[in-house]
Parts: C-alpha cells; sequence; structure tokens
C-alpha cells in the first residue's frame, strides 16, 4: 500500500535541528530496535514464552509519539508495547524481565509481554483485548480535569481497534468532556493478517475523527522528526486547550503479528519496499548529511546500545522467578486470598 | 435511626461518602439530571455539580472503562448502570479489565470502584430487563460481589464498598427499591465479607440475598405458624463468600434450601450447596433444596411471569417436603 505523503510532513526536518535532540531520538529508535531483535532471539530460545508482538519497523511512530510527552503523562497501550514501555522510560531490565517471567518484570511476572506496567513511569499498561484500552484511557484524563492537573493522556492502538465499539465511544466522550488526550492510531496496515482495505470502509483513519467533530491528522510514522513535530501539536492543544485528537501513524511492522506467524498473507516485495524507508536508517542519513553524525560514532552508539540490552537479558536470567507461594498475592487489594 | 426505603438509604450512603470524600464521584445514564431511573441519585447533581455526578451517554463500554481509568488515577467512581442486564456490553470492561488489572500488572495498581446495578424481575419488562446475574461476577477472581436485601445493610455496605479498594459489583433489585426499613443514622458501615442470620430457627436453614431475603422472611412467617422453625441466612456477601454462618446453622438444623432469583443452573445456590457438602455433609440428613427461576428466559405475560420467579409458596412447600410434613 502507498502512503500519501502530506505537504507537511516535508517540513519536518526544519523543525529538528540542535543535535542533542537528534540524537537521543536516534538512539531511542535504535535501543527498541536492538531491544526487540533480542527478544524475538529469546522467544526462539524459548526463554520468553505466550504470544510475542514486535515494534520493529514501528520505532518512529512511537519514539516520534511518547518523547513529546512529560514524565507526569500518562501511556496507554497494546499488546505490542515493549517499545513503548521502554520509550516512557522504563528501564529495559525491567522490560526483559517481565518477558521472562521474572519477578524482577515490570508486573512481577504476572503479566507477560502483553501486560507491562509502570505506575512511576505512567506507563499505564498494556492491554490485550483490542480496543480496551481507549474507555480507560478517557477515564485517566477524567481524572486529570477532575484534579485540576495539567497532565495529558496518550492513547495508542492499532488500525484494527478503529473499527470496534469502544474507539467511536471513547472519540464521543472526549470531545463530549473536552478530555486531554492525544489518541495515536499506529496503523500498520494490517489488523493481524486482515490488510486494512478488507477490514475498514474508511482506510484513511483520521477521517474517522470527523465523526465527532475532533482535530485529526495523519502522518508519515516512518520518520520520526514528522511524528514528533505534530504530536507536539497536538499534546499541547491537549494540555492547554483540553481539546482531544486523533493522530494516524502510518508504519510498518518488519516481522509478523506475534512470533507464531508465518506471514504469508503479504509479500516479500511489499516488505522490503518499506524497509526502505528505515526510520533509523533515514534519520542516521539525515544527521549525517548535517554533519552530526559519523559512522564511526553509529557505530559506537550500537555498540553502546547493544552492550545495554544484553545487561537487559542478563539480568532477566539471572533474576529470580515468582515464588509459587506468592500465587494469589495481589488479586484483591488490601488483603490476601478471596 | 430513621424508616427509609431502600432507594433513599442508598441516597443516603452516596451523599455521606461525597461529602466526606472529594475523590468519590458518580457516573452513569441519567442519573443527573433526570435524577436516576430508580431515584437512587436524586437530588445529587444538584447538590455536587455536574463534575462529580457526570451524566453519560447511553454506552456501558464507555461508563465502565471511563470508571476505571479514573479509578486508577486516584478517583473513587461510583458507576450506575441502569439494569444489570445492560452490564453486558460492557463486560469486558467489568471482567477483563476491572477484575484482573491488578493482577496482571503486578499489583502495580488498584482499581477502586463500585458498580451499582440492580437486577430482578417481576414488572413484566420481559427477557432483557429481568434478569439476575450475581452469580456470573461472583465466579471471577478479583471482583467482589454483594447483594443487600435490607435498607439497613444497602445504606451500611455501599458505604463500606466505595471505601474498598478493589472493584465491587454492588447488585440491588428493582423490587426492593420502595421496601423500607430503619437505617442508622450517620457513619454505618457493614463489612463486604460478612453474612449474618436475619431469623434464628431450628428446624430448617434458608439461604437468600436480594430480594429472596424478603421472600424468604415472609416464608419463615408463615412456616411457623405451622409449627416448623426456620432459621434465615442473610447471603449478602457472594464474594468473599461468607460460609460460616451457613455451616453452623446447618449443622444445627441438618436440612437446607437455597432461594436465589435468577435461574438455578450453575447458580449461587449450586455454590453453597457444594461447599455444605464438603464442609458439613455429616451434618445433612436430606440433600439441600435449590429454588431460583424457571429456566426460561423472562416471559412478558403476567400469569407466565408470576410463575416463572420464585416465591413464598415455592418456599414454603419445598421445606415443608424437605421436613416430611407435606
Amino acid at each position: 500500500m502507498k502512503v500519501e505523503q502530506r505537504p507537511a510532513d516535508s517540513k519536518s526536518k526544519e523543525a529538528f535541528t540542535d543535535k542533542a535532540s537528534l540524537l537521543n531520538l536516534y538512539r531511542e529508535m535504535l535501543l527498541i530496535r536492538r531491544f526487540e531483535e533480542k527478544t524475538a532471539e529469546m522467544y526462539q530460545a524459548a526463554k520468553i514464552g505466550g504470544f510475542c508482538h514486535l515494534n520493529i519497523g514501528e520505532e518512529a511512530t512511537i519514539v516520534g509519539t511518547i518523547s513529546a510527552l512529560r514524565p507526569t503523562d500518562y501511556v496507554y497501550s497494546t499488546y505490542r508495547e515493549h517499545g513503548h514501555a521502554i520509550a516512557k522510560g522504563i528501564d529495559p531490565r525491567a522490560v526483559m524481565a517481565e518477558l521472562f517471567g521474572k519477578e524482577t518484570g515490570t508486573s512481577h511476572g504476572r503479566g507477560g509481554s502483553m501486560h507491562l506496567f509502570s505506575a512511576d513511569r505512567r506507563f499505564y499498561g498494556g492491554y490485550a483485548i483490542v480496543g480496551q484500552a481507549l474507555p480507560i484511557a478517557c477515564g485517566s484524563a477524567y481524572a486529570i480535569n477532575y484534579k485540576g492537573t495539567d497532565d495529558v493522556v496518550m492513547s495508542s492502538f492499532g488500525d484494527g481497534a478503529t473499527n470496534i465499539g469502544a474507539f467511536h465511544e471513547s472519540l464521543n466522550v472526549a470531545k463530549l468532556w473536552h478530555l486531554p488526550i492525544v489518541f495515536v492510531c499506529v496503523n500498520n496496515l494490517y489488523g493481524m493478517g486482515t490488510a486494512v482495505n478488507r477490514a475498514s470502509a474508511v482506510t484513511e483513519i483520521w477521517k474517522k475523527a470527523c465523526a465527532y467533530d475532533m482535530t485529526s491528522e495523519r502522518v508519515d510514522g516512518m520518520d520520526v522528526l514528522a511524528v514528533r513535530r505534530i504530536t507536539d501539536q497536538l499534546v499541547a492543544q491537549a494540555r492547554e486547550e483540553h481539546e482531544p485528537s486523533l493522530l494516524e501513524c502510518v508504519t510498518y511492522r518488519y516481522r509478523g503479528h506475534s512470533m507464531s506467524d508465518p506471514d504469508t498473507y503479504r509479500g516479500k516485495d511489499e516488505i522490503k519496499e518499506w524497509q526502505t524507508r528505515d526510520p533509523i536508517l533515514s534519520l542516521g542519513e539525515h544527521m549525517k548529511k548535517q554533519k552530526m553524525l559519523t559512522n564511526e560514532e553509529i557505530e559506537r552508539i550500537d555498540e553502546e546500545i547493544t552492550a545495554q540490552v544484553e545487561d537487559a537479558v542478563k539480568f532477566a536470567e539471572e533474576s529470580p522467578e515468582p515464588d509459587p507461594k506468592d500465587l494469589y498475592r495481589d488479586v484483591y487489594a488490601g488483603e490476601g486470598a478471596a | 435511626m430513621a424508616v427509609l426505603a431502600m432507594r433513599d438509604a442508598l441516597n443516603q450512603a452516596l451523599r455521606e461518602e461525597m461529602k466526606r470524600d472529594e475523590s468519590v464521584f458518580l457516573l452513569g445514564e441519567d442519573i443527573g439530571l433526570y435524577d436516576g431511573s430508580f431515584k437512587v441519585t436524586r437530588g445529587l447533581m444538584k447538590e455536587f455539580g455536574e463534575k462529580r455526578v457526570l451524566d453519560t451517554p447511553i454506552a456501558e463500554e464507555i461508563i465502565i472503562g471511563t470508571a476505571i481509568g479514573a479509578a486508577m488515577s486516584g478517583l473513587r467512581p461510583v458507576a450506575e448502570m441502569m439494569t444489570v442486564n445492560f452490564i453486558m456490553v460492557a463486560m469486558d470492561q467489568v471482567v477483563n479489565a476491572a477484575a484482573h488489572i491488578r493482577y496482571m500488572f503486578g499489583g502495580g495498581t488498584k482499581v477502586p470502584l463500585v458498580i451499582r446495578t440492580p437486577g430482578g424481575g417481576g414488572h413484566q419488562l420481559g427477557a432483557q430487563h429481568s434478569h439476575s446475574h450475581e452469580n456470573w461476577f461472583a465466579h471471577v477472581p478479583g471482583l467482589k460481589v454483594v447483594a443487600p436485601g435490607t435498607p439497613a445493610d444497602a445504606k451500611g455496605m455501599l458505604k463500606s464498598a466505595i471505601r474498598d479498594d478493589n472493584p465491587v459489583m454492588f447488585i440491588e433489585n428493582e423490587g426492593t427499591y420502595a421496601v423500607k426499613g430503619e437505617v442508622p443514622d450517620g457513619e454505618h458501615l457493614v463489612p463486604l465479607d460478612k453474612n449474618e442470620v436475619k431469623r434464628a430457627g431450628d428446624d430448617i436453614t434458608i439461604c437468600a440475598h436480594s430480594r429472596m431475603l424478603i421472600v424468604a422472611m415472609d416464608a419463615a412467617s408463615e412456616l411457623e405458624k405451622e409449627g416448623i422453625s426456620a432459621e434465615i441466612v442473610d447471603m449478602r456477601a457472594l464474594r468473599p463468600l461468607d460460609m460460616a454462618p451457613v455451616i453452623e446453622s446447618v449443622k444445627k438444623t441438618s436440612r437446607l434450601i437455597t432461594v436465589e432469583e435468577g435461574w438455578r443452573s450453575y447458580g449461587v445456590g449450586s455454590e453453597i450447596a457444594s461447599r455444605v457438602y464438603e464442609e458439613a455433609f455429616d451434618y445433612l440428613d436430606a440433600p439441600v433444596a435449590r429454588i431460583g427461576a424457571a429456566e426460561v428466559p423472562a416471559p412478558y405475560n403476567k400469569r407466565l411471569e408470576k410463575i416463572a420467579f420464585p416465591g413464598k409458596a415455592d418456599v414454603v412447600v419445598t421445606a415443608k417436603a424437605l421436613l416430611g410434613k407435606n
């Protein structure tokens, strides 16, 4: 599927000119890439169980949106959320430990790949029912208005979620109640194996917000600077004017839906074509042209990040399993088993 | 101590808790301007404003979802579902989200949420407005489920539910909103995990909750005239299920009837009977008898509806049969 480029996207590179900001975005995207590659390896080595959905290819969308937030802003995500968790500031060690099912994981091994969480980082969870988290994210946004703080909620979901009732109920009340929320649709063109044009009457997801008279934008989700630029605007609108918005980031996952997906529903050429627009390589090339980065520096950064990911694996390997006596812990707050 | 109708006892609990704690807010369909379908929230929007008494669209999933997110973010929402039948639309939020969030996130958050909703039939409302489903919720770890049958318990348990840090299914009954009883003023808290004997007796034990508690009490009065002394255990705490008063009673009477307004299959009575067989089998002189609704979708016709739901006569006949006195 071809993605129409919008004129606004081409201006993105003019918006960010300082090296430190660009380097942060670059490092963050590379960390997610290397983390996910290692995750795939660990899954194949049977260190990780259950379902496992990777963010490879979607790094610009994740980093471009989440880097626009403050630490006290909330992020809600889906079962494909390792990258979102890391981008919101959760230690990759705790994420990898959760994938390994260890007590030191973000959810003490009770959640796994699909249920990462951190109250401290206001990463309010990975949810494994498509569309489920949007209404819950609206609840956090309602609480922000109720308490009168200036935090913002970002609710991230796939294109598949926009065909579900909960999506429409959420957009409706977000507009009706002036909720400080940015809905981010990670349109990777497939809901599991079903292409967006086989599941949605409207394939340009941003248009769905028109029904609720809501600000909406479509952006090239492979261009981290374009994503960041538009997200800055929408977050400011949410924070300052309490006006919600829908941002559609058109992106692509290089791997299957999950680790167990044989990927028979799309052509290899399509995948290769998207890889030519790789978000990390693109930003690297841009920075080299601007004399902000050299090949040697790129190599050194990669080595550092690879070592960080190795350290996360080591931490996960060496961490203890949950104690069987704690099976019933946290079914209820404030007491033991019931 | 004042005599209040059930709906006013609930209203008093909501008002007192909203005054006590700024983080308590209400949301639901027509609970504000309209004063609530069953007038439980009467006057509260006027008193507390639209932020704390939030009228929502008729969209159950967003009501429960919003309540969950608000609860995770430091508030104490009380969501009203106009009837328990409507909550089916939001079951994903109740079961997959509210009940499981704390555990699946490793205790990293809590969901202090109350969902108030009435069940029950008898008003010719047909198959989509008349059923009782407390057993569905009582099946799920992570939820608490209560179903009071007196105005005093309604007030005391609602106040406790609002102060609890877990999602609580607070099951009311359309047929009891006008039922009156004495209600203690002010701070009156009834625990969410304690069932109790509401009427002492020696010959037979009858377990019932919500509107069926009233039916069982009536039946006990009639049985008394025939020389049968029935002990009534109010099963207001369904999850966690407090079996202690039932076991103690069965050890005394050796006979047990369970009464519920919902269908018997896989029901509240089935669970109570199983636990009695496990814990007090040797004390029983007869199999446990379960009374529940006829296993049909609730019919509209008045005559058919009357025989579809359990009543006093069913309890009386069953009790006499268990005692060999028919």
